[in-house]
C-alpha cells in the first residue's frame, strides 16, 4: 500500500481530509499528502472503513483542490530515528534536524506513541537528583524517576527556571557520569527558543542534551507530537544506552490547547472548559512514561512546566496534571513581585517521592527533618507576618519578629539564588542551618537533638 | 464471514452475524480482545481493550460465545493483574516490559499443583448445590482457599479426587446435574464479571472495619460490607489512606483495584506489602492482596473493565465466609471510561459530558458491597471503598455528588489540610459516617463502654473550636475567656495528637483500637483537668505552658500497642501533672472567685 498514491479525495474541510474507495488502510497509519502546487503535508489516519478513511492532515486542509490531491499511505506509525548522535543535537517538533546538521541515520525508528509499561515491570523511583535550587533540592527534592511539574503563570519566569535546570542538574556519586537531558519546547516564540539554545550551547550543557524545539507558528498538530517525540528519545537513551535521563517539556498548555483545537475539529464531545474528556489519559500516556524498569540501570525523570491560565490551579490543565504527576512545584506571582528569583512559593509545592531520594543514603542524614522543620518554621513565619499586618510589626512580641526576619531571610537567601548560582544539596543544608540557627533552638522540634548540637548556631548574627 | 469493517479509535465495527451483547471478542492479524456493546442486524460494534493502532477493516474478527468473565481459584493471592484479569508478572516475563498487545496468558498458572483436601463429609450420593465446599487448599500461608461448587451446579455428587496434588484445570468431582446433564468440577471456575454472584440473603448486623487509623475508626467507622467514599482533590491523600487500609484493616482478603491512577504507586504495593506483617495474623500482608491494575496509560476501555473485574473476584472470597475489603483507586476514573465510550457511540451526555446512567452504574456497582449469608449459609463480607478524584476539587460534580447519595460513610479530603502537612487530611466536619450506632456497640463490648460519648465529646469541642477560630480571626485571642482559650488547645491538641497520623511513621502507622481509645481519653482528660483548673482562677495561658501539654503530642510515637500498659498508666496519672499548679490557686481560689464576682468580669 505503501507504494501506491490515491486520488479519491470526497471531502476537505477544518484540517479534516476524507478518502474514498481505499480499502484495508490501517488505523494509525501515517500519510503523505501532494497537492496540486506540489507542496506536501503530513497526516494521520484517524478512522478508517472500506468506504471512507478519515485524516487528520497536519498543516491544514487549505487550498486543498480535491481532484488535484494525491494521498499515500504510509503504513507506519510516526516514528524517530535514534542512535547514540542524537545526544548534542537540536530537532524540530517531529525530530527533524533544527540544528542545520544533517539528519540522523539509523536502522532504528522508534513508534513515539511508545507502548505501555507494564506495571509489574516497574522498580519504584528512589536517590536523588540535584537541581542547583536550593527550594527543590532542600525542601521538595527531585527523585529518579519521578515526574514533578513546575506550575507556572503568564510573565512568571518558568522558561529561566527550567533553562537552569537543565543546566545545572546533575546526580552525585558513581552514576553521575550517566546523566542526560532530553529538552523539549513547544508553542514557544522564537525569541524564546534562541533564549534557551543560545543558553544551553554556552554553558556547554548542549553535549548531553537532546532538544526539540516546536515555534508557536508551526503547525499546531505537530505540537502533540514534540512530547511523544522527545519521550521517545528519553526512552532510548534511559533503557537501551542506561542513562538517567531527565526530560522537561515547556509549556504544557500550549500542548493542551493543541489538543483541544484537534477535539473541536474531530467533534470529540467536551468535558470542562472545552477540553475533551480524554484530556487527562491523554496527559497521562505521556507523564507516564517516566520512571524506572526493573534490571535496567537507567531512569526517567520528567518535569513538564505549564503556565496556569489565570493563576488558577483548578483549571484543567494544571488540575488534571497535579492528579498524574507525583507533586508540583508552584511559581508565586507574589514573590516574583518581590524580586525573588526562582519565585517558587514552597508551601503549596509537595515532592511526594522526597522521601525516597533523600536522607543518610542520598544526601545527609539530617535532610529529612531540616526540610520538615523549614516547612513548619516558614508556615510559622507567615502567620506572624500575617499578624503584623494587621497589629503592626512593632506591637510584635521579640520572639515573633525573629520569625518576621527569618521569613525575610528564608525568601531572600534560600529560595533566592542568581541564574548562575549552582548550590549543592550541601551548600543548601548548611544554608537551611544557617537560617534556622536565627530561631530559637526550643522552637526547632522537628530536628533531633543530636542535629541541634551538631548543626545549629547559637548567636550566629546573620547577615543580609 | 466475520471481519473488521471500520475502526474508530477503541471502537470497531465489526461484520459478526449473531454476536450477543457484550460477547468477547478477537479481532485482526494480532488478535486483540474486545466486547460487543451494541449490535445492528449483522453488525455489531466492539470496543477494544488494547490500542487499536495498526488494525485494517478487512482483518479477521472472531466471537468468543461468552461475556467478560473470570477465573477464580488457587493462584490469585499475591497476584497482580490487569484490567481484563491477565497475569501481568507472566506477561512481563513473555513479553518484556512493554505490554505486547494480543498476548493471551490465562489468570491461574498452569504450572502449579495445589494441595487439595475434600470436606470431610462430602460423599459420593449426596447432593450438592452451588457455593457448597468441595475442599480445601492452602492457597498461601494465611489463606485457605475454599473449593466452592459454582453458584450455578446443584446436583448428586458421584465422584471426589482424594487428598492429592492437582493443577487447576484437573477434574476433582463429577455431578449429576438435576436436567441430567454431567458436570465436571476442577480447582477453577469462572463467572461473568458484570453479574452479581449469588448469596442466599443480607446479612445486615455487622462489626466495624478496623483500620488502625484513628480519624476513621475512631469518628467516622465503616462496617465490615459498609461502602465508603473517599473524595479529594490531588494531593490530598487518597492513594495514602488506601495504602494504609490494604495494609492494616482486619479484612481477611484485600483487593486493591488501581483504575487509572499511577504505576509507582503499584509498584510501592509491590515492594512494600510482602515486606509487613499483618498485625491481626502476624503473616506477610502480600499473602492476602491481590492486585488489579489498568494504569493512566493503558488503554480506557480495560479501565472501565477493571472495577468488575476486582468486585467479582470480591464476591467469589466472600462466597468462601472471608471478609474482603476492596479498594478502588479511582472510582472517577472508572467514570471517564464509561464517558469515553458513551462520547464515542453518541450517546446524550447530560452533566459534564456523562451519560445519563453515570447514577444508576454507581449504584448497581456499590450494591455489589455487602455482608451476606452466602448460599452454603456461612457469613462473608465485602467492603467497598472508592476513591473519588473531583475535578478542581468541586465535591458538586457529578461523580462525587451520586457517590456521595450511595455511600454511608464519608470521607471528605480536604487541600487546606493537606496544604498544612495535616495527614490524613481528613476533614472531621465534612465527614460523615453512618455506622456509628452499629460501632458503638462493638467499641463498648471491646474496649470501653465510654466510647461513644468520649468520641462525642471530642467531635464538640472540634466544632465549637473552629467557631472560636473564627472570632480570634477577627478580633483577637483577647477576646476569649479562659475556659475557650483552653478548649482551643484542647482541639488543637486533638488534632495534632489525635487526628494526624504519619502514614510513614513506624510507630504511629497502625494504632490498635485499644491505644487509640487510650489517646482519645487522655487528651479529653487533660481537658477535663484544666476545666476544673481554671474553675479555681487558673489562667488557661498557665494550662498551655504545662510540659503535659506538649508531651501529650508525643504520646502516639512514643507508646507503641506494645507499651499500652504504660500508657495506660500514664494516662491514669494524669492529675498529677496539674497538681503544682492546682496548690498554687487553690489556697487563694476563695478570695479570687469573690474579686472576679465583684468586678463582674471573667475569672
Ligand atoms: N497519612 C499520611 N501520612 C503522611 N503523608 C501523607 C499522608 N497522606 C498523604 N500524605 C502526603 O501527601 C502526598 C499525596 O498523597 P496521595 O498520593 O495519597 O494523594 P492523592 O489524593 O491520592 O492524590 P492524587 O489524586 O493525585 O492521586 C503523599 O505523597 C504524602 O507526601
Ligand atoms: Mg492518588
Amino acid at each position: 500500500m505503501k507504494n501506491l498514491e490515491f486520488r479519491t479525495a470526497s471531502s476537505a474541510r477544518g484540517g479534516l481530509l476524507v478518502m474514498a474507495n481505499v480499502a484495508g488502510v490501517a488505523a494509525g497509519t501515517r500519510v503523505g499528502i501532494t497537492d496540486h502546487s506540489g507542496r506536501r503535508r503530513n497526516g494521520l489516519v484517524i478512522r478508517t472503513s472500506d468506504d471512507a478513511v478519515l485524516v487528520e492532515v497536519f498543516e491544514d486542509t487549505d487550498d486543498l483542490d480535491l481532484e488535484r490531491t494525491w494521498v499515500r499511505f504510509l503504513d507506519e506509525p510516526y516514528s524517530l530515528p535514534v542512535s547514540r548522535d542524537i545526544l548534542g543535537r537540536v530537532f524540530n517538533g517531529v525530530g527533524r534536524p533544527r540544528d542545520g546538521r544533517p539528519p540522523i541515520v539509523s536502522g532504528q525508528h522508534r513508534d513515539i506513541n511508545g507502548a505501555p509499561l507494564n506495571p509489574a515491570a516497574r522498580a519504584y523511583p528512589r536517590e536523588f537528583i540535584e537541581t542547583g535550587l536550593s527550594a527543590i533540592d532542600g525542601m521538595n527534592s527531585l527523585t529518579r524517576g519521578q515526574k514533578l511539574p513546575i506550575f507556572s503563570g503568564g510573565g512568571l519566569p518558568h522558561n529561566r527556571v527550567a533553562a537552569q535546570i537543565v543546566r545545572q542538574a546533575r546526580l552525585l556519586g558513581e552514576a553521575a557520569g550517566d546523566f542526560a537531558v532530553v529538552f523539549a519546547a513547544f508553542g514557544v516564540s522564537s525569541q524564546d527558543a534562541r533564549f534557551f539554545q543560545e543558553g544551553f550551547e554556552e554553558s556547554g550543557a548542549l553535549e548531553r542534551l537532546v532538544m526539540f524545539l516546536n515555534l508557536a507558528d508551526e503547525p499546531v498538530i505537530e505540537r502533540l507530537l514534540t512530547p511523544r517525540a522527545a519521550l521517545t528519545a528519553a526512552e532510548y537513551l534511559a533503557f537501551e544506552l542506561d542513562r538517567h535521563v531527565l526530560v522537561v517539556m515547556t509549556d504544557m498548555t500550549a500542548y493542551a490547547e493543541a489538543l483541544r483545537e484537534v477535539a473541536v475539529l474531530r467533534g470529540d464531545v467536551p468535558a470542562r472548559k472545552g477540553y475533551p474528556g480524554y484530556l487527562y489519559s491523554d496527559l497521562a500516556e505521556l507523564y507516564e512514561r517516566a520512571g524506572r524498569i526493573r534490571n535496567r540501570p537507567g531512569s526517567i525523570t520528567l518535569i513538564p512546566v505549564l503556565s496556569m491560565p489565570s493563576d488558577d490551579i483548578t483549571h484543567p490543565i494544571p488540575d488534571l496534571t497535579g492528579y498524574i504527576t507525583e507533586g508540583q512545584i508552584v511559581l508565586s506571582r507574589e514573590l516574583n513581585a518581590q524580586g525573588v528569583y526562582p519565585p517558587i512559593a514552597v508551601l503549596p509545592s509537595l515532592s511526594r517521592l522526597m522521601k525516597d531520594g533523600i536522607g543518610g543514603d542520598f544526601t545527609r542524614p539530617d535532610h529529612p527533618r531540616v526540610a520538615s522543620q523549614l516547612f513548619a518554621s516558614y508556615a510559622r513565619a507567615l502567620e506572624v507576618r500575617g499578624l503584623a499586618a494587621i497589629i503592626g510589626a512593632e506591637d510584635l512580641s521579640e520572639g515573633d519578629r525573629r520569625y518576621l526576619e527569618f521569613a525575610e531571610a528564608f525568601e531572600r537567601r534560600f529560595v533566592g539564588q542568581a541564574e548562575g548560582d549552582q548550590r549543592d544539596v550541601y551548600a543548601t543544608l548548611d544554608l537551611a542551618w544557617d537560617l534556622l540557627s536565627m530561631l530559637p533552638a526550643a522552637s526547632l522540634t522537628r530536628v533531633s537533638e543530636e542535629e541541634l548540637a551538631k548543626h545549629y548556631k547559637p548567636g550566629d548574627k546573620v547577615t543580609r | 464471514m466475520a471481519r473488521i469493517i471500520e475502526i474508530n479509535g477503541p471502537l470497531v465495527r465489526l461484520e459478526l452475524p449473531g454476536a450477543l451483547l457484550g460477547e468477547q471478542v478477537r479481532v485482526g492479524a494480532l488478535g486483540l480482545s474486545g466486547e460487543v456493546i451494541a449490535r445492528e442486524g449483522d453488525t455489531a460494534l466492539a470496543q477494544l481493550y488494547e490500542d487499536s493502532t495498526g488494525l485494517a477493516p478487512g482483518e479477521p474478527a472472531e466471537g468468543l460465545g461468552h461475556p467478560l468473565s473470570v477465573e477464580l481459584g488457587p493462584g490469585l493471592l499475591g497476584g497482580i493483574f490487569d484490567g481484563v484479569q491477565r497475569p501481568l508478572e507472566a506477561i512481563w516475563q513473555a513479553s518484556g516490559d512493554r505490554i505486547a498487545r494480543g498476548v493471551q496468558i490465562p489468570a491461574l498458572t498452569r504450572d502449579r499443583r495445589w494441595d487439595f483436601t475434600p470436606a470431610a463429609d462430602r460423599l459420593p450420593g449426596m447432593v450438592l448445590n452451588g457455593g457448597d465446599i468441595l475442599g480445601t487448599v492452602p492457597e498461601t500461608a494465611s489463606i485457605e482457599h475454599r473449593i466452592l461448587v459454582p453458584p450455578d451446579v446443584a446436583g448428586e455428587l458421584l465422584e471426589l479426587a482424594p487428598a492429592g496434588d492437582y493443577d487447576v484445570d484437573a477434574t476433582l468431582a463429577r455431578i449429576r446435574m438435576r436436567d441430567g446433564t454431567l458436570r465436571k468440577l476442577s480447582l477453577c471456575q469462572r463467572w461473568p464479571v458484570r453479574r452479581p454472584r449469588p448469596f442466599r440473603r443480607r446479612n445486615h448486623a455487622g462489626e466495624p472495619l478496623i483500620t488502625g487509623q484513628r480519624i476513621l475508626d475512631t469518628f467516622y467507622p465503616l462496617l465490615k460490607g459498609g461502602k465508603a467514599a473517599i473524595p479529594g482533590p490531588f494531593g490530598a491523600g487518597k492513594t495514602m489512606l488506601q495504602h494504609q487500609i490494604a495494609r492494616w484493616c482486619n479484612a481477611e482478603i484485600v483487593i486493591y483495584v488501581g483504575c487509572g491512577e499511577r504505576g509507582n504507586e503499584l509498584t510501592d504495593v509491590l515492594e512494600s506489602l510482602p515486606k509487613l506483617t499483618d498485625p491481626h495474623s502476624g503473616r506477610p500482608l502480600m499473602e492476602r492482596t491481590l492486585l488489579i491494575a489498568n494504569t493512566s496509560n493503558m488503554p480506557v476501555v480495560a479501565r472501565e473493565a477493571s472495577v468488575y473485574v476486582g468486585i467479582t473476584i470480591a464476591e467469589y472470597f466472600r462466597d468462601q465466609g472471608y471478609d474482603v475489603v476492596m479498594v478502588a483507586d479511582s472510582t472517577s476514573r472508572w467514570a471517564e471510561a464509561l464517558r469515553e465510550v458513551a462520547g464515542r457511540l453518541g450517546q446524550m451526555p447530560v452533566e459534564e459530558g456523562y451519560p445519563a446512567y453515570l447514577g444508576s452504574r454507581l449504584a448497581a456497582f456499590y450494591e455489589r458491597a455487602g455482608r451476606v449469608e452466602t448460599l452454603a449459609g456461612n457469613t462473608g463480607s465485602v467492603t467497598l471503598i472508592g476513591a473519588v478524584s473531583p475535578p478542581g476539587g468541586d465535591f458538586s460534580e457529578p461523580v462525587t455528588s451520586h457517590t456521595k447519595e450511595i455511600i454511608q460513610t464519608f470521607w471528605a479530603l480536604s487541600k487546606e489540610l493537606a496544604d498544612a502537612r495535616h495527614y490524613p487530611a481528613i476533614d472531621w466536619l465534612e465527614s460523615f459516617s453512618g455506622y456509628v450506632g452499629e460501632a458503638a456497640g462493638w467499641w463498648a463490648e471491646h474496649v470501653d463502654p465510654d466510647w461513644a460519648e468520649a468520641r462525642a465529646r471530642a467531635l464538640e469541642l472540634l466544632s465549637e473550636s473552629e467557631e472560636l477560630r473564627r472570632i480570634v480571626n477577627l478580633v483577637g485571642v483577647e477576646a476569649l475567656s479562659s475556659e475557650q482559650r483552653w478548649s482551643l488547645e484542647a482541639a488543637e491538641l486533638i488534632k495534632e495528637a489525635l487526628l494526624q497520623q504519619a502514614a510513614t511513621d513506624a510507630v504511629d502507622s497502625y494504632a490498635s483500637p485499644a491505644k487509640q481509645y487510650l489517646l482519645l481519653a487522655g487528651l479529653l482528660a487533660i481537658h477535663a483537668e484544666g476545666l476544673r483548673l481554671i474553675a479555681l482562677g487558673v489562667p488557661a495561658r498557665r494550662l498551655i505552658e504545662l510540659p503535659v501539654v506538649a508531651e501529650a503530642r508525643r504520646w502516639k510515637t512514643r507508646y507503641g500497642d506494645a507499651e499500652l500498659a504504660a500508657l495506660r498508666e500514664r494516662v491514669a496519672g494524669l492529675t498529677e501533672d496539674f497538681m503544682k499548679l492546682e496548690g498554687e490557686y487553690a489556697v487563694a481560689s476563695g478570695s479570687a472567685a469573690r474579686v472576679a464576682a465583684e468586678e463582674g468580669g471573667q475569672p
